[in-house]
């Protein structure tokens, strides 16, 4: 129902902040997460920063499915170990 | 006072001599147009010719990479050369909105010009309107063409068969995010450009080298590669299933998109072919595009199939399948 | 922050749907419903419907703000770019929504001034842009939308800019949720929860589920990993039997959500009954700005006349549809008489409503099939 994307902030000026991705910036209202700082990661939807992101959840999110791959490619070199 | 076209350049009199004189032909220049005859005269060889017209209305006239003359001749030019012929001459009507700057119109002739060189055609005719303020944005363009199909040369999407594979010359989406992504305040860096480029010396080095292996070619513009995919499948009755993974898209494009909730296979392209082609010559092909000016990035990015004809399939790194549509609705930011 | 490749993706997806299988009993139907558009939008776009094992079902939910906005409202948008002193600005959803007799698109092609925003924040300039004229801007959307617009509501407030407005038609989605468990018709396993308005209201609201409906759900973000990782989660609830609000998406959901967010919201709006354009009225699911910030709402600022409006176009099925009673080609008009080009009613209009999906995405294809 809603989209948003990550980017990260790349100025800060008091409730207006810029946001980089891959190059492309955008200036965003940072009114509801007063917390942010220059290099956090937000999430923006429709020109407004609504949730900084947690990069260590980030971080875990991504460890288990990689761990999940891992465990598939550990299975295939036990195979190819076992010939 | 900055010069500025006005009605009376529009009127056939001694004003609109003038500016024949003084701001178009100069950077036409050639035999046949310096004739100024009601048409242009010239010698054909026997054979086939392709001819093809197009109309040019792009606001902003000026983008990232190019402006309205460049598309204008681009893309006439290109509709040529996806008829696999070798453009010759070029036609162009120019409506003018009384107010235009003098300077903004040699700027777009002159990249008309330059343009026209590279692609190796000539303008060799023309007609000129001037027309009242807000009538039309600026100026608005037409060119038609015509250009010579070698003789072992058929494009024709009946001739695309099972088993073809896909190749598209380069990424998607830049033109239309150089265009439109700068509205809405968003910032983009120097490496969003419009792609449009004259497309006719690469797609002669490729028929050069496969002639008759090239079943079909199409350049994807409006609509964009789904819009062009889903035209090839429907009128060739075949399948064609598309791998996400192999589809070249800047990074930077991406981004844009997903801001502002834009999809990429429908986004324009002005400088980009796509191929149908034999199986067996699909790597020769791509090693050609590879090595030509706009062809580097070139990807073989799916196959044709005799099952779910008329149907696009884009196969996902999930591993499901997405259907491709035509265009419907111009895209528009939008929130969810 | 690294993304995972497109080849790990496959990798991992493998894995997650070999999970899901072992947690599915064969020949059990299991029906989850995701709540959300953009959840709808992302399971078409990344083919997971046909990766599932026979007998998951994905049931399309109300989740789009568009979608559910009634016609009434479309109505007052309308009147308001009738106007030849207002200039109605808006996300570029509402288009193509139907009113009784046109839409915004129809409008502007016919000299209406409209204008397409990316952001709500964008109305302060465009305000101080056209002194002359009155900004109306079309406030819809979820508890995301909402604080992003309430946002943009101080931000006026605070710029001393004088001719914004806001028709507001906010809805939220607990109450909504609340309605759908207790229905009585249809039967649903399990909900898979919007990501970015649980970025928003955090993940208590959701309480009622596993408490008092004693069912599965669970928060998702919106790539098909995170949908799949969501599916195994309600199916490992179901397994045990201990239901709880499961989170994917913790990167940027926090149990309580976005604090400064609900507190903005609750000093600008007070909570009303509201109608849901094909469901009917939900006690306690809109917004309506309040105390010094009524001043903003449009509909206070600049009265209307009455406004004539059509009921539901005949044989339009978008209610049963939006509570997952049928899927949207079980509709008699879906494809012949109402497709994307023509929408009927409100789910074919919005790139997210489920109709519009299902159209795209199968439909208009020739068939939702796809041999390998």
């Amino acid at each position: 129902m809603c989209l948003a994307v990550p980017a990260q902030l790349i100025k800060v000026n008091e409730f207006i902040g810029t946001i980089e991705l891959t190059g492309v910036t955008r200036d965003v209202n940072l009114m509801l997460v007063p917390e942010a700082k220059v290099g956090d990661y937000v999430l923006v939807h429709a020109g407004c920063a609504v949730q900084v992101v947690d990069e260590e959840e980030a971080r875990a999110t991504m460890d288990a499915f990689r761990e999940l791959e891992e465990l598939e490619e550990n299975y295939f070199a036990g195979k190819n170990a076992g010939r | 006072m900055e010069e500025t076209i006005r009605l009376v350049h529009g009127n056939g009199g001694r004003f609109s001599h003038e500016l024949m004189e003084r701001y178009i032909m100069p950077h036409f220049k050639n035999d046949t147009l310096a004739k100024l005859h009601d048409g242009a005269q010239f010698a054909v060889p026997a054979g086939r010719m392709a001819f093809t017209t197009d109309s040019y209305v792009v606001t902003p006239q000026f983008f990232p990479g190019g402006n309205i003359g460049k598309l204008a001749v681009c893309g006439t030019v290109n509709d040529l050369a996806m008829n696999g012929a070798k453009p010759l001459y070029l036609s162009c009507g120019l409506i003018l909105e009384e107010g235009l700057p003098m300077k903004t119109l040699d700027t777009v002739l002159a990249t008309m010009a330059q343009m026209a060189k590279e692609a190796g055609v000539s303008i060799v005719t023309g007609d000129t309107k001037v027309v009242e303020k807000g009538a039309v944005d600026g100026l608005y363009i037409n060119t038609a063409g015509v250009g010579l199909i070698p003789e072992a040369i058929h494009i024709d999407p009946a001739r695309v068969k099972p088993g073809m594979k896909i190749i598209v010359s380069g990424s998607l989406g830049d033109h239309a995010i150089a265009v439109m992504g700068s509205r809405y305040e968003l910032a983009l860096p120097e490496t969003i450009k419009t792609d449009c480029a004259p497309l006719n010396h690469m797609v002669m080095a490729v028929l050069e080298a496969v002639g008759d292996k090239v079943a079909v070619m199409r350049d994807p513009t409006r609509g964009g590669l789904a819009t062009t995919l889903y035209e090839i499948a429907s009128q060739a009755q075949v399948g064609i299933r598309v791998d996400e993974d192999t589809l070249p898209i800047h990074e930077e494009v991406l981004s844009v998109c997903s801001i502002l909730g834009y999809d990429p296979l429908y986004l324009a392209n002005e400088g980009k072919a796509v191929f149908v082609v034999e199986a067996d010559v699909a790597d020769e092909v791509l090693d050609i595009l590879h090595q030509t000016k706009y062809g580097h990035e070139a990807a073989c990015i799916g196959e044709t199939l005799s099952a779910n004809a008329g149907k696009v399939g884009l196969k996902t790194a999930l591993g499901g399948v997405r259907l491709l549509d035509q265009l419907g609705e111009d895209q528009v930011p939008r929130i969810c | 922050m690294k993304k995972i490749t497109l080849q790990e993706k496959t990798q991992v997806a493998k894995e997650l749907l070999k999970d899901i299988e072992a947690l599915h009993t064969p020949g059990e139907t299991v029906r989850f419903m995701e709540v959300c558009g953009t959840h709808t939008v992302a399971i078409f776009r990344e083919g997971i419907r046909q990766l599932l094992p026979k007998g998951i079902e994905l049931v399309s939910g109300p989740g789009c703000p568009v979608c559910v906005t009634d016609q009434v409202y479309m109505d007052k948008a309308l009147a308001y770019a009738a106007m030849d002193d207002v200039i109605v600005a808006t996300f570029g959803d509402m288009l193509k929504v139907p009113g009784t007799h046109s839409n915004l698109w129809e409008a502007k092609s016919k000299g209406a001034h409209i204008h397409i925003i990316y952001s709500p924040l964008e109305i302060i300039e465009l305000g101080k842009a056209n002194p002359h004229k009155k900004i109306v801007f079309l406030a819809i959307g979820f508890e995301t939308t909402i604080a992003v617009i309430a946002a943009a509501v101080k931000a006026v407030a605070m710029s001393g800019v004088k001719n914004v407005f806001f028709l507001v038609s906010h809805k939220l989605v607990p109450p909504a949720l609340r309605a759908l468990a207790n229905q009585k018709e249809g039967h649903l396993d399990g909900f898979i929860l919007p990501g970015h308005v649980s970025v928003i209201i955090g993940e208590e609201p959701y309480g009622f589920i596993p408490t008092e409906c004693h069912m599965p759900s669970c928060i998702a973000g919106f790539d098909g990993l995170e949908i799949l990782a969501a599916v195994r989660d309600l199916l490992q609830q179901r397994q045990s039997g201990q239901y709880y609000v499961g989170n994917q998406y913790k990167s940027v959901v926090a149990k309580k959500g976005n604090p400064v967010a609900i507190q903005l919201m609750a000093e600008l709006y007070e909570v009303i009954n509201d109608t849901w354009r094909g469901i009917g009225t939900i006690p306690q699911s809109g917004l309506r700005l309040k105390g010094e910030y009524a001043a903003f709402d449009a509909e206070r600022a600049i009265p209307l006349g009455p406004i004539e409006s059509g009921g539901a176009p005949k044989g339009c099925q978008c209610g049963r549809v939006l509570q997952g009673l049928i899927r949207p080609d079980e509709c008699g008009l879906f494809g012949k008489l109402c497709t994307a080009d023509h929408p009927v009613g409100a789910c074919m209009v919005s790139v997210e409503g489920s109709c519009a999906a299902w159209y795209k995405y199968g439909r208009a294809s020739g068939g939702m099939t796809w041999e390998e």
